[in-house]
């Protein structure tokens, strides 16, 4: 019986916490379904409007193609240079591997703000300010160690052994990575690649100091419209950045779910 | 050139492997070598260089001196997937992603075989096992032993000159290994390629070899039939680690061992590589070759020894007799059929043999650090 109670009170404290978190993402759902040009809450009147805004007005839509355009593009830079990363540590001397590791989660550890300015400092040097190039290669920096981390656990769990069974049969060490660890270590480089798409479409620090007026991600753009507008054109805005990274996020649980299994 | 593919010649010279790091080398030197078609084990406990060796020979481990040759040409520095050598791993190792069927065919992928005859060569290696119409099962879907017969399948599809077989029924139990160990034998005698088979059990390694290497801390203490080893040891090592002995140690003096509690008589027992009139010596007697017999009766044998039973075990075919010398010391009796008569625990008994039934072998091991628990060991002179 007490621990039927317990188990109550535990549940009762789950969804508080969740609701936490959750509720003030959530809030910005219905505002943006809002009628009114205003961020009232509830709203009284309901439309579309927010999202015609969004998808027509060429400063919104824009910014959401190159967030794309370039997520999808840091995705696969930073898959294959992560999962190749991840191979040669998994295969690396223990006493260097930590050192190593370190230096890959590097940019999950040092703040944001200063790997910005150390990025705009560099940039601003190579006139990578406000060019794609820029972006791919901030982003790029950013989503490595995501993907390090996903094929770094997959490959932990990867028996070696099918190498040598592979190179006794005959295949070489490209073959044997190409038909044998690959695919057993796929669930762990696909989820590695929707972390690395989610961090660059959610990148906003970086992103403003490499940004230029003529080339503005979505989250750039979202932070001066709060700054200087009162749009609520936002709204529209965050809802969709959030059911894409969730959609994204719950395929990439997914995976490793399989890959468990 | 037959058409079947034949079995290699491995020729290993001087063969030694140092880890970096490492005080001592895990393989220190060793010559062997494997005749063509031969089923050679590598037997010896763990850590006594036996799977680093196999290793070197794969590929899997590079060597630090010596020479691996493959039919007289040196392999030593031959990649491991160009080496053509067959392997099979104790925990299976097949691809978890492919069917038993893709598993089989992989090898011939690799050396490009055209689709048509992959088919063909996948069924008669599915046939071979006995594992036809299990093609398209996932491993997982295989229990252990029908896991490692796809390995087998696999690792001779390619028709390798040689099959090297690391603990492949380590992690099976005793029933399957038992009718693995079968399964290898015929594949054996039907492929007539030449296997390496590294295992640590005695029983598996008498059953199944042309020949054993015995290991010994990296190095090979002893190579021989299984009879040559059982009914010759080289050394008291060699004795102990394969069947069960009776060791009774001391020195040689005036023709008699001396074990400090008892005089024996070793006559007609040959001299094992000569171990010098003052070295210690062990005389190693098979529980077979003791007779056992109530205290009073007639002598029968060149050496007789008062003892006490302290258990006898039923094995159905014979009794294991075990005794307490009454000089000091254990000993056990392998009596087939009961021939000693009615035994109990605590009955006074006489131990006999004959002068040639057991083994002077020299004394590596005074101090006896057995590690098969089925071996009691009489021990002698302190």
């Amino acid at each position: 019986m007490r621990s039927a109670g317990l188990r109550r009170a535990l549940v009762a404290l789950g969804i508080l916490i969740g609701a936490w978190l959750l509720v003030p993402t959530l809030i910005v759902i219905p505002i943006s379904f809002s009628g009114e040009d205003s961020f009232a809450f509830p709203p009284s009147s309901w439309s579309l409007r927010h999202y015609r805004t969004f998808f027509t007005e060429p400063s919104w839509l824009n910014a959401l193609l190159v967030s794309i355009q370039l997520a999808v593009i840091v995705t696969v830079v930073a898959t294959v240079i992560g999962t190749a990363a991840a191979f040669a540590l998994s295969r690396t001397a223990n006493r260097f591997r930590g050192v190593l590791n370190g230096l890959f989660l590097a940019p999950l550890i040092v703040p944001g703000i200063v790997v910005a300015v150390a990025v705009y400092a560099a940039f601003l040097q190579w006139g990578l300010i406000g060019t794609p190039t820029g972006f791919i290669i901030a982003h790029t920096v950013l989503a490595i160690p995501f993907v390090t981390v996903n094929v770094g656990s997959a490959l932990g769990g990867f028996d070696r052994t099918l190498e040598r069974a592979a190179a006794s049969l005959g295949a070489s060490a490209p073959a044997t990575f190409r038909s044998v660890t690959l695919p057993l270590i796929m669930p762990g480089v696909l989820s590695g690649a929707v972390f690395a798409f989610v961090t660059s479409f959610d990148e906003v620090v970086v992103s403003l100091f490499v940004q230029s007026p003529q080339l503005q991600t979505l989250p750039v753009r979202m932070f001066t419209s709060v700054t200087n507008e009162v749009d609520p054109t936002i709204a529209a805005a965050a809802t969709v950045v959030v059911t894409l990274t969730t959609a994204l996020l719950t395929l990439a649980a997914t995976l490793r779910r399989t890959r468990r299994a | 050139m037959p058409d079947a593919p034949s079995g290699a010649r491995i020729e290993v010279e001087g063969l030694t492997k140092r880890f970096p790091g490492a005080a001592t080398s895990a393989v220190d030197g060793i010559d062997l070598e494997i005749r063509a078609g031969e089923f050679m084990t590598l037997l010896g406990p763990s850590g006594s260089g036996k799977t680093t060796t196999l290793n070197m020979i794969a590929g899997f481990e590079a060597i630090t001196s010596g020479r691996i040759a493959l039919d007289g040409s040196d392999i030593a520095q031959l990649p491991a997937y160009r080496r053509n050598l067959g392997m099979v791993f104790q925990n299976y190792a097949l691809f978890p992603h492919m069917t038993a069927a893709e598993n089989i065919a992989f090898p011939l992928k690799q050396r490009k075989v055209g689709k048509g005859e992959i088919a063909r060569r996948v069924g008669e290696a599915l046939e071979l096992v006995h594992l036809g119409g299990h093609g398209d099962r996932l491993p997982s879907q295989l229990s252990g032993g029908q896991q490692q017969r796809v390995a087998l399948a696999r690792a001779v599809v390619f028709e390798p000159r040689a099959l090297l077989l690391d603990e492949p029924l380590g992690a099976l139990d005793k029933k399957l290994r038992e009718s693995l160990q079968l399964e290898i034998a015929r594949l054996h005698r039907e492929l007539g390629i030449t296997f390496v088979f590294v295992t640590h059990d005695q029983d598996e390694a008498l059953a199944l070899s042309d020949r054993i290497a015995v290991f010994r801390e990296g190095r090979i203490e002893q190579a021989g039939t299984p009879a040559e080893l059982y009914e010759t040891p080289a050394s008291r090592f060699v004795a102990t680690f394969l069947g069960d002995s009776n060791v009774f140690a001391g020195r040689v003096r005036d023709g008699r061992l001396d074990t400090g509690w008892c005089s024996l008589r070793v006559r007609d027992a040959p001299v094992v590589d000569g171990p010098g009139a003052d070295g210690p010596v062990a005389l190693v007697v098979r529980p077979e070759r003791l007779r056992i017999a109530a205290a009073g009766g007639p002598d029968t044998g060149d050496n007789v020894l008062s003892a006490t039973v302290t258990d006898v075990v039923y094995h159905g075919a014979f009794r294991r007799v075990l005794v307490r010398f009454d000089g000091g010391g254990t000993g056990q009796v392998r009596d087939t059929a009961g021939a000693g008569g009615s035994l109990a625990v605590d009955q006074r008994v006489e131990v006999s043999w004959d002068g040639d039934a057991g083994v002077l072998v020299p004394d590596d091991e005074p101090e006896p650090v057995v590690d098969a628990p089925a071996a009691p060991v009489a021990a002698g002179a302190q």
